[in-house]
């Protein structure tokens, strides 16, 4: 169990300096959000269902789409900027 | 060069102090008192399977509010700052046939699970916050594969202040029937262990649950971007 525990623990810290470390913004976000699945398992083994289902719903999931809807946002708009000069 | 310098600076330092936090941390081997006063009282006090919900909403119910009402203004400030920053996008790229399909097939289950989650929130593990984070992902699953369809902003403000005004009628209602404000003994315990029990719990869960819901589908849906003119344009 406890080996479990590291295991995804140790994911969880990686996929974190994958999101920080990587240079394209797509592959930050997503593993951003696969940091928050890992750190929702992580709190399973740690005996707290109810703050892993809040960290699965909205760490990992509602989170990862608003970064992706912002990101397409400031996309058009610097492609419009771009068009009026 | 000094901005490096000092970024690895504040590292060690944070490194410090949480090294000086783990070197005296044991992980403790008894509930402290408050934790077990809730462990042991709650049953016999409010009857709620799940004690995390009955400290949620019952003993912590105050701090509750206060979170619906943190959430409730973000979504308003998004809204606004979206609707300052309107622009009208090309039509974007509809989603391809198996988004489509499978989206309009998940949409309904994915309801149901956000509502059961919300109704069960007393027994099992989960309730208004995380049923109601499950439903607004089924609604951005339908947005995302049909990224053109406008939906109205309306619907989920109507749902959004009718459940807050009624959580904080049932916050008063246990004011005046039970020991204070947003006190579930209002209604009987019922039987440990099912649905109809805990008091008021459920039904406060329920509402909060709504409404979460209804202000995380606001959110996405004014980031979106694609659902402004739902109440502006209607009067």
């Amino acid at each position: 169990m406890e080996i479990f525990l590291i295991i995804f623990a140790v994911l969880t810290v990686a996929s974190a300096l994958i999101a920080v470390a990587t240079t394209k913004k797509a592959v930050s976000i997503l593993a951003a959000g696969v940091m928050g699945l890992f750190a929702s398992i992580v709190f399973i083994f740690l005996a707290a269902p109810d703050v892993a289902m809040t960290e699965a719903a909205i760490g990992s999931g509602l989170t990862t789409f608003i970064f992706f809807f912002a990101l397409n946002r400031v996309k058009s708009d610097r492609a419009q900027g771009g068009a009026d000069d | 060069m000094i901005k490096k310098a000092l970024a690895v600076l504040l590292l060690a330092q944070l490194c410090t102090i949480l090294f000086s936090f783990l070197s005296v941390y044991q992980e403790p081997t008894s509930l402290n008192a408050v934790s077990s006063h809730y462990i042991h009282n709650e049953p016999k006090e409010l009857g709620a399977a799940n004690a995390v919900t009955a400290v949620v909403v019952t003993y912590r119910g105050l701090d509750t509010l206060g979170e619906v009402t943190i959430l409730f203004a973000a979504s308003v400030v998004v809204g606004l700052l979206m609707f300052l920053h309107k622009n009208e996008s090309a039509p974007r790229r509809d989603g391809s046939e198996l988004l489509k399909t499978g989206a309009s097939l998940l949409f309904p289950l994915i309801l149901l699970f956000g509502a059961y989650v919300f109704i069960n929130g007393h027994l099992s593990p989960g309730g208004g916050f995380q049923g109601g984070a499950i439903i607004a992902s089924a609604l951005m699953l339908t947005i995302l594969a049909n990224p053109n369809r406008h939906v109205g902003h309306g619907f989920f403000w109507a749902i959004e202040s009718i459940s807050g005004f009624v959580f904080v009628l049932l916050g008063i209602a246990g004011l005046v029937l039970a020991g204070g404000f947003l006190d579930s003994r209002v209604l009987p315990p019922g039987t440990f262990g099912h649905v109809a029990s805990a008091g008021l719990i459920p039904v406060i869960y329920i509402f909060v649950g709504l409404k979460v819901g209804a202000e995380l589908s606001s959110v996405v849906l004014s980031l979106h971007g694609k659902s402004e003119g739902g109440v502006q344009h209607h009067d």
